[in-house]
């Protein structure tokens, strides 16, 4: 009984944390930009953070949380984003209002999204382990190719749908939207800081409501042994699919609110590449912790940003760090001679301090 | 006779495949770890070939023994610094330490190379072979390559069936510790794996310059992902299949480059991935494993 409503306090206690952080930063941030002691480029960054910070969480929910390790979430995140930019594009007409417009985007975004999670995860889930592994990287690359390779024109009479440049027919007055490789041109900038710091809020709600209910636990139970959880008369597929799904939904808000960010994006961003820089904030923040993700994603897309300076050295830097980091943190061998070099150190100083005192 | 042609080329390039797939599903049936790094050793071992050939003004055949040892130690480093302690932890921690040294490799090449493509000359001199009065052209890459890569698989079957070190590495595999019971030094049988998986990646991706002349920094990372889910199309951790995945998986991408649509070879290429491992999830040869309590 205390047992339990201590681990209900502890529960609660990160859970505030976590919010907590986020609205501090929110507020500093905020604070920040509007004495106009922020440059530029800093401001600039506010909104991918928050793209990345909602994408590390969704991600961490299917590794970390679901124990399936994904390598297409930024397929979702591309789907997503450009649903989300044509979706903006047509709904001008009918909201004025900048906000409620985004808020429109990242909705569709999300649902289109879903949608292409709830497709990918009937076959996927059906398979486990790193065949589940390269399957979702195979998902994720194909949602990038067919996304690449997408013409879609707006013009009076609705939007024109094609496969190549020649098959859009639209007025004069019409305008591209999406044109193939090209990805999305003179996109209408909506996204802003809040927007972000709304979506943040938005997605641990979802998240670590859902990771504190009786769906998570039964979640966090097919992760730990899916042939007990079967036999305790959980349906793993079931399980795993709603978390996939919430995921999936979770980054094509983000991608949305990515997309519309910038004046121009291409399909290539949503590829294999991006997928792994998701992954390595969730595994560095630390599997299943959704504190350790938030954080974990700012830090590290900041970093190779800072380090703009060095140049050519920067990405070199960060996989040194990279690698370094996994090996400190995971490797035995390593973690023994740290811990033994810290001993050492303390007792000597220890040491000191008792002679001292004498 | 189109369809011949496009045969022919669809099995040459999938044998540059199933050459680097080799090195996955080898390191993946004894170290069962996913190594991202290898395509980027592909690119290293092209560069090293290039560097030789042109600013020494060596042999061609010079330049790939040189790509192949210099691949072969960077391979074993790779393995014995960043893998090595890692061992019997989470996979997910090796991953991403293969996808730190993957970073590494192609950033560290940025740096020496330039990020500028360079101009492969093809290791092939010879003239392509016409047959049917010109119908039909065999190019000498794609001979060299398709020889290359019979003579590497055979090579590499006997070397697995008959040889004490080719032995050890299938008892790993099988069973690692039970394998360290019987007297076989796991470490030392993992660093092999690693050198002969290299060695093979600097031959592909020498080959692969052939063909394509075109060498960048990232020219390891998509014909990398390639060979990888051809690794796992011909069931990863089989050797056989590895090759089988590999042929297919060239065939499959040139046919529908030339019966289907360019733009959408790689879906293709994936659906097809997909839709093997939904009829036999451990893929055509691999075995699969009943799961127990």
């Amino acid at each position: 009984m205390m047992k339990r409503f201590f681990d209900c306090v502890n529960r609660n206690r990160s859970a505030a944390m976590t919010y907590g952080l986020v609205i501090v930063f929110y507020i500093v941030m905020q604070t920040l930009a509007s004495q106009r002691m922020l440059t530029r480029s800093v401001t600039g960054y506010l909104v991918p953070i928050c793209v990345y910070i909602v994408l590390a969480v969704s991600l961490n929910l299917v590794v970390g949380i679901s124990g399936e390790l994904s390598l297409g979430h930024a397929g979702f995140m591309g789907v997503g984003a450009f649903a989300g930019i044509v979706a903006a594009a047509c709904l001008r007409s009918f909201i004025p209002n900048d906000f409620l417009l985004l808020l429109a985007a990242l909705v569709v975004g999300g649902i289109l999204a879903g949608f292409a999670g709830l497709l990918i995860g009937i076959p996927v889930l059906r398979l486990r382990g790193d065949y589940l592994a390269i399957v979702t990287l195979a998902f994720g690359e194909i949602l990038k190719n067919i996304v690449g390779n997408l013409y879609i024109g707006l013009d009076a009479k609705g939007l024109h749908f094609a496969l190549n440049a020649e098959g859009i027919h639209m007025d004069p007055a019409g305008k591209m939207i999406l044109s193939g490789a090209l990805g999305a041109t003179g996109i209408q900038k909506l996204s802003t800081f809040f927007m972000g710091f709304l979506l943040i809020l938005f997605t641990l709600f979802v998240v670590l409501n859902l990771i504190n209910s009786k769906e998570g636990r039964a979640i966090k139970a097919v992760r730990d042994n899916y042939i007990a959880a079967e036999s305790v008369g959980i349906n793993t597929t079931a399980f795993r699919m709603k978390a996939f799904v919430v995921s999936a939904f979770l980054a094509g808000m983000a991608g949305a609110l990515y997309g519309l960010n910038y004046s121009a994006v291409a399909a290539s961003k949503f590829g294999f590449t991006t997928s792994i820089d998701i992954l390595v904030f969730v595994v560095l923040g630390g599997m299943g912790n959704i504190l350790g993700s938030v954080i974990s994603a700012a830090v590290l897309y900041v970093i190779p940003e800072a380090m703009r300076g060095l140049a050519d050295y920067r990405m070199i830097l960060y996989a040194v760090v990279l690698i370094v980091v996994m090996l400190c943190t995971w490797s035995p061998a390593v973690k023994n001679r740290i811990a033994m070099v810290t001993e050492k150190f303390t007792s000597k100083f220890r040491r000191k301090e008792a002679a001292c005192h004498e | 006779m189109n369809f011949l042609q496009y045969l022919i080329n669809g099995v040459s390039i999938g044998a540059v495949y199933a050459i680097i797939a080799l090195g996955y599903t080898m390191v993946y049936g004894i170290a069962k770890m996913l190594n991202f790094a290898h395509g980027d050793v592909i690119m290293v071992g092209a560069y090293i070939s290039y560097c030789v050939t042109s600013y020494l003004g060596l042999p061609a055949v010079l330049g790939v023994l040189i790509a192949m040892a210099v691949c072969t130690l960077l391979g074993v480093l790779i393995e014995g610094l960043a893998y090595k302690p890692l061992r019997g932890t989470s996979s997910l921690a090796v991953l991403i330490t293969a996808i730190g040294i993957s970073y590494f490799l192609q950033n560290g090449a940025q740096l020496i190379w330039g990020s500028a493509p360079k101009n492969f000359a093809s290791i092939v001199t010879f003239a392509p072979l016409k047959l049917f009065s010109g119908r039909l052209t065999i190019t000498g890459e794609v001979i060299i390559t398709i020889l290359a890569s019979i003579l590497i698989m055979v090579a590499l079957t006997l070397f697995t069936g008959k040889t004490r070190m080719g032995k050890a590495m299938r008892a790993v595999s099988e069973d690692r510790d039970a394998a360290q019971l019987m007297g076989i030094n796991v470490n030392r049988t993992i660093s092999m794996t690693f050198a002969i998986g290299s060695a093979l990646a600097a031959i592909a991706g020498v080959l692969l310059c052939s063909a394509v002349p075109t060498l960048q920094p990232t020219t390891g990372s998509m014909p990398g992902i390639r060979a990888f889910t051809a690794a796992v199309f011909g069931g990863i951790g089989s050797i056989p299949g590895a090759m089988l995945g590999g042929i297919l998986l060239g065939v499959i991408e040139t046919f529908s480059k030339a019966y289907f649509s360019t733009q959408f070879s790689d879906a293709i290429v994936f659906l097809v991935l997909i839709l093997v491992l939904l009829v036999k999830p451990a893929g055509l040869m691999g075995k699969a494993v009943q799961e127990k309590v």
